[in-house]
């Protein structure tokens, strides 16, 4: 089945060429065909199955939503009653959820069949998926390369065909990165845009849910149906969700602006300058402007991002502590133990190192001089940030500072592993919608993506520029 | 800014994590190392700038103090991994 867009599976099954049933086998073999890139750490094969049976009966009946004839992955950190749930992590192994997260329920009332469970880094903690208990998902386009992370499983599964789309989260690039690095769409919406109920906290003043697609326009289409305000998210905007169908032609044309500190920076491997480069020059062409700025805020955005995201990690981790569920070590013999020994077991070392890093920023002593000025860094970030997009259309940037690099390359030193992050924790720090934007490296032949970050909620107009620059 | 032992042991037992010593170890490298480079935040002047501390823009929204039940007695205690009909169960609290 070459079909990959929602639109073009919708299309085979509307002619009657494809049904429900038939997606979901093809789907299904391509997942057993190509199980060594480890994309999944659980199949519903005989529930998908199940289900893609009812959906044809309200297909011929004329009733069926949406999304019907779409096969959605879910990235192991978002809650699907009765499905397991572990966050990449030993200390969930076992845990069912009791709830469907919102974001997850929306498409599924749209009649999305949902046909497993994604790989990630554990608790969405990495780049690379390599930090993950499950082991790391591999990059399909070249199988000793890293997916990108931490959303590696959804990336791949979308980039493989294992699925149709498929659902990761991003706290500091975990969808737009893995998606740069597989060539395929990835979309982080505006803070408080879709409802985090029912994904399991890492960094909750950054955390989003986002997509992998094949297609600007399936981004689109899986926004408008998850978006909007969720009484059981009182960070979810109260802002009415809009109509994100991209138009068909348009002579729109917009103001851009690339980063000088972006360009100039010292781990951008000269490749991906190439790359991006030779994208500015094709936007240029087509009569958008194009414009260097300067951002002497660059250097600051990781430190800020790592002081706060994981002083909230540490404070949301701490709900892990062997009593009510996940695991418990066997060697306890009192309260305190039964917590610090379930813990060391069950969580991974990055987890445990962000987790004292955390901790560190917030104890008494070290509070105000990392955290607090951390969130006064966060402030200047954003108001500046909101500046230039007063006056420009979108800020655009490489989306990562390298290719896909190689399994186990960059474990060792982990500032290496923390600066892949540089261009994507921007729009986190400021809550604003980005978009990883497909694009290769014509001569090695591996993914190098591009990023365009928008104004608050206006992801209809990335996602219309995005698809406009990716056809140039 | 190098960290101690004495540091490492005193966030370690607040974060409820229990650190042998060649971990001990290198979480003083590690988290020195990261230490050093956040430090860079100090360079910025932040003076009279507000801590950006919501950044949905929603304001709490109140709803009616209702009881409703959410999840059931069983459920609740399904995942527990260790637990009789009532209750979770952990080790003995006081001797």
């Amino acid at each position: 089945m070459p079909s990959k867009t929602i639109k073009e599976i919708q299309d085979l099954i509307l002619k009657g060429n494809a049904n429900c049933e038939k997606v979901v086998k093809h789907y299904l073999s391509s997942i057993n065909e190509q199980k060594h890139l480890n994309a999944f750490i659980e199949v519903f094969e005989e529930e998908a199955i199940e289900r893609a049976k009812e959906i044809d009966l309200k297909i011929r009946e004329g009733n069926a939503g949406k999304l019907a004839g779409v096969v959605v992955g879910i990235k192991d950190v978002l809650c699907y009653k009765d499905h397991s749930l572990t966050c990449g992590s030993g200390i969930l192994k076992g845990f069912k959820s009791l709830y469907t997260a919102t974001a997850v329920q929306k498409l599924i009332d749209e009649d999305a069949i949902i046909i497993g469970i994604l790989n990630c880094d554990e608790f969405a903690m990495g780049s690379s998926n390599e930090t993950s208990v499950y082991g790391p998902t591999l990059n399909a386009v070249d199988n000793e390369r890293v997916p990108g992370g931490s959303s590696g499983g959804s990336a791949v599964a979308v980039q493989a065909g294992l699925c149709t789309v498929s659902l990761g989260t991003d706290t500091g690039g975990s969808v737009r990165q893995p998606a740069g690095f597989c060539e395929v769409w990835g979309l982080k919406p505006t803070y408080s845009r879709i409802s985090r109920y029912g994904l399991a906290s890492y960094a909750s003043s950054f955390d989003c849910i986002g997509t992998f697609t094949n297609s600007a326009e399936d981004a689109a289409l899986l926004l408008e149906i998850m978006s909007g305000e969720d009484e059981k998210d009182s960070t979810s905007s109260s802002s009415a969700p809009e109509n994100y169908q991209l138009e068909e032609s348009t002579t729109k044309t917009y103001k851009v602006a690339y980063l000088a500190e972006a360009l100039n920076h010292e781990g951008l491997s000269p490749q991906v300058r190439d790359v991006f480069q030779e994208t500015l020059s094709k936007i240029k062409e087509a009569g958008n402007q194009v414009e260097e700025i300067k951002f002497d805020l660059l250097p600051y955005l990781l430190p800020t991002y790592y002081i706060l995201t994981t002083a909230e990690a540490s404070s949301n981790l701490s709900r892990y502590d062997g009593v009510r569920y996940g695991h418990r070590s066997d060697q306890a013999e009192n309260p305190e133990m039964l917590y610090k020994k379930s813990r060391t077991e069950g969580f991974g070392p990055e987890v445990q190192k962000r987790i004292m890093l955390g901790t560190f920023v917030l104890s008494a002593d070290y509070f105000d001089a990392y955290y607090v000025k951390a969130l006064k860094a966060r402030k200047l970030i954003r108001n500046k940030t909101l500046e230039i997009l007063k006056e420009y259309d979108f800020i655009i940037t490489p989306t990562a500072p390298t290719e896909p690099f190689k399994l186990g390359e960059k474990n060792k030193d982990q500032m290496e592993m923390y600066l892949g992050d540089v261009f994507t924790v921007q729009a986190s720090l400021c809550g604003l919608p980005s978009l990883n934007i497909p694009f290769s490296n014509k001569k090695s032949g591996l993914p190098v993506g591009v990023q365009i970050t928008g104004k608050p909620f206006k992801e209809k107009d990335l996602l219309q520029a995005g698809n406009f620059f990716s056809k140039l | 800014m190098k960290i101690n032992k004495e540091t490492v042991r005193k966030i370690a037992h607040l974060a409820r994590l229990e650190l042998n010593e060649s971990q001990e170890e290198s979480m003083i490298s590690e988290l020195s190392e990261i230490l050093d480079w956040v430090e860079k935040l100090n360079e910025l002047d932040t003076e009279g700038v507000e801590p950006l501390i919501n950044i949905s823009g929603e304001v709490n929204r109140w709803r009616e103090d209702e009881a409703k039940l959410t999840i059931s007695h069983k459920e609740a205690l399904k995942n527990a991994p260790e637990h009789d009909d009532d209750f979770f169960i952990v080790p003995k609290v006081v001797e």
